[in-house]
């Protein structure tokens, strides 16, 4: 099962190793990792998604929670969440294919950032399965570098 | 003043005045402070030593000990105290020197990434970017070593920060938005611990470590006492619960008696305080405590529930949440009867598997050697070991009965440990007579420090139990890997006592079982430095052993024959 954490830590040197190095530690996969500041400039956010079954998930954030510079931690109930990623997606296309590729950018509601005699690259934001829907429409032309920020995400709500 | 000179400043009003250390060109300006300074500088000969002396002066007096090596070579060799004080939940500042700010990152000389190489086995660390930094960081260091569950904090300073002038004012309250240890337990579930309690048939109180950090021996004694509850204690809680009590049930696990193994294999209600049911003490974990409701109350959240399932967790200070259960228990309706079977039951098993040796005529028995130590000191010495065969009979054949007298590496396992902790442990408590058991593999792992007991006249006292072998892993193959000594022995062996006498030390070579007592009298006597070389019988084996992966009633050696 697909873990959303929501970590927020102080925004000093060194807390980014601690936290991965935990995750390495004792043994969990990270499936991404995304941090930025937040409205506090003292405090930054990192949205870590992992997977993993409840009882380990548990160990998890008590170990992240031993961390000093670690102030709160909350797994993000998906139901109550909205949750984005971005991608830049870089795809062959000629004058012959153009159209039909950026017919399928549109579709998504991605846009194109450059354009080239033999590329197209493209940004799109949403959710992750959403990205992979564009990717694997886009796979039979021919994409020839991908690059996605991880999952960000926020609780719904007045929160 | 000097940031070095602010840092000394720091160490006072933390309330040091003893530091463990060794020179080096990045901590030269701090040196020159020390020079200046009232702290007791202790100065050791391989800064291994220096993190195991700060180690066993904090287990001894339950105060924050501090160490101090210069930057790359001196640094790492502080690593493996760290990771040992780290495993056993030892309240430690380690203070490194760095290259200097202009030059991290370049691969300068000396330069090594140690708040990098220590992340994993320290509880936290600290980088210092600016001079003004350090009246806080320090302050922030000794909370957090201390506080909590307690463990070792690294500080690396790069040697211009050392010498840059700083406003020295003392740092105030930290202010740590991501650490707030839970010292309360919740009474919800100090009342539900209670109720089990006073309705368990067959209650087991199994302690550990935290019983001494936290200083809860007189609330586990009344819990038991009241409640008429027999008590283990891991290796790490010994001391915690007196052995000469009735209700104590020694140590359990892998080298544990084979009464306590029985009783925790058998009770309907395990209570575990401060401990962190270790595979050295659960063996097989699908049979450990399988009929027991469990109670774990603990420091540190991460551990309930990391090994075993617990039915009532409570996090929370020992000591505190003892306390709350004993008020509560004495609320309610009880049943002092209600354990008598039980307790008989163990005596029957105390009865039937004694702790016990095979005496051979002509031999020194290691176990006697330790029943003498007990003896002669009246249960009072501090003891110290390093890791290994003769740990496990000071474990066993010595009678633990008072907390902050037992000083031995748990859970990493460090030989070597023993002597410099006896020396650290020494200098916190003079007033007592500290030994430290070694074996003859491990006492060679740090022996330089000799030189460090000699030069400052700490009269420490080292019993080797020398069988010329590195004896558990012997055990282990002669058990379990028929037979075959693969590098286990250890024929090429100095003489113990002629390497005593010449660091200035009183050396003895004791072959004759007759002459254990007088030897180990003298040499409490003298009050020197002391070198008791015991030749004893080689392939004496540590008994009862639960094989590694076995349900821990599975002991092998658990009868007397």
């Amino acid at each position: 099962m697909k873990h959303t954490l929501s970590v927020l830590v102080e925004n000093k040197p060194g807390v980014l190793a601690r936290v991965a190095g935990l995750f390495a530690r004792r043994g969990f996969n990270i499936n991404s990792l995304a941090v930025g500041i937040t409205e506090d400039p003292d405090i930054s956010r990192m949205t870590i998604t992992v997977d993993a079954e409840e009882h380990p998930i548990e160990q998890v954030t008590k170990q992240l929670h031993k961390l000093i510079n670690v102030i709160k931690i909350t797994d993000l109930d998906p139901e109550k969440t909205v949750a984005r990623e971005l991608a830049l997606i870089k795809v062959k296309s000629d004058a012959g294919t153009r159209a039909e590729v950026m017919q399928l950018a549109e579709i998504f509601r991605a846009r194109i950032l450059d354009v080239s005699k033999k590329t197209l690259t493209i940004e799109i934001t949403g959710t992750y399965e959403k990205i992979d829907a564009l990717e694997q429409l886009l796979a039979p032309h021919g994409v020839t570098e991908i690059v996605r920020t991880g999952r960000i995400a926020i609780e719904r709500g007045e929160k | 003043m000097k940031g070095s000179e602010a840092i000394i400043e720091s160490l006072k009003a933390a309330g040091v005045d003893v530091v463990f250390g060794l020179p080096g060109g990045m901590v030269i300006p701090l040196y020159d402070a020390l020079f200046d300074s009232d702290l007791k500088h202790y100065l050791v000969r391989h800064e291994q030593g220096a993190a195991h002396m700060a180690d066993g002066y904090a287990r001894a007096t339950g105060k924050v000990g501090v160490c101090i090596a210069t930057s790359g070579p001196g640094a790492t060799n502080l690593v493996t105290g760290i990771a040992n004080a780290y495993m056993d939940s030892t309240p430690m500042v380690a203070i490194t020197g760095q290259a200097r700010s202009d030059l991290i990152g370049t691969d300068a000389f000396q330069e090594a990434d140690i708040t990098g190489i220590t992340e994993p086995i320290v509880k936290h660390s600290y980088l210092i970017k600016k001079t003004e930094d350090i009246p806080r960081v320090f302050r922030e260091a000794f909370y957090i070593a201390s506080t909590g569950r307690p463990g070792p904090v690294l500080i690396d300073i790069p040697s211009d920060i050392q010498l840059a002038d700083i406003d020295y004012k003392p740092a105030g309250k930290p202010d740590l938005p991501g650490y707030k240890p839970t010292l309360k337990g919740h009474k919800k579930q100090i009342r539900a611990a209670a109720k089990a309690i006073a309705a368990a048939e067959r209650p087991v109180l199994y302690a550990g470590g935290g019983i001494i950090t936290a200083g809860a021996e007189k609330e586990l004694m009344a819990i038991a006492k009241l409640m008429k509850i027999p008590v283990t204690t891991t290796l790490m809680g010994l001391g915690g619960f007196p052995e000469n009590n009735d209700l104590s049930l020694g140590m359990l696990g892998m080298h544990g008696t084979g009464y306590a193994n029985y009783a925790v294999t058998h009770c309907d209600l395990l209570i575990g305080v401060g401990a962190r049911f270790d595979d050295r003490v659960t063996g097989k974990l699908a049979t450990f405590a399988r009929q027991a409701k469990k109670i774990h109350i603990d420091m540190d959240p991460a551990e309930i529930s990391k090994n075993v399932a617990i039915d009532i967790p409570i996090v929370g200070d020992a000591r505190d949440v003892l306390a709350g259960i004993h008020a509560e228990l004495k609320t309610m309706k009880r049943e002092p009867k209600k354990t008598a079977l039980w307790l008989e039951q163990v005596i029957t098993w105390k009865k039937k598997h004694p702790l016990h040796y095979k005496d051979e005529k002509g031999a020194i028995m290691p176990q006697y050697v330790i029943e003498e130590i007990n003896r002669i000191t009246r249960s009072d010495a501090i003891l110290c070991t390093d890791v290994g065969q003769h740990q496990m009979w000071s474990a066993l054949f010595y009678s633990h009965i008072k907390p902050r007298h037992w000083v031995s590496s748990g859970g990493l396992g460090t030989m070597g440990f023993g002597f410099p902790a006896a020396i650290g442990a020494k200098v916190g408590r003079p007033d007592k007579v500290v030994i430290d058991v070694a074996g003859d593999g491990s006492f060679q792992m740090n022996i330089q420090e000799l030189a460090t007991a000699v030069c400052y006249d700490i009269p420490v006292i080292v019993c080797i139990l020398n069988n010329g072998f590195l004896g558990m892993v012997r055990q282990w193959q002669e058990l379990f890997w028929n037979k075959r000594y693969s590098e286990t022995v250890i024929s090429c062996q100095p003489d113990f006592a002629a390497v005593a006498e010449a660091y200035g030390a009183l050396g003895m070579t004791i072959t004759g079982k007759k002459d254990v007592g007088d030897a180990i009298r003298t040499a409490i006597k003298s009050k020197r430095p002391a070198v008791l070389d015991f030749h004893v019988k080689a392939e004496e084996n540590v008994f009862p052993m639960v094989p590694a992966g076995k349900s821990i009633d599975e002991m092998i050696g658990g009868h007397k024959s």
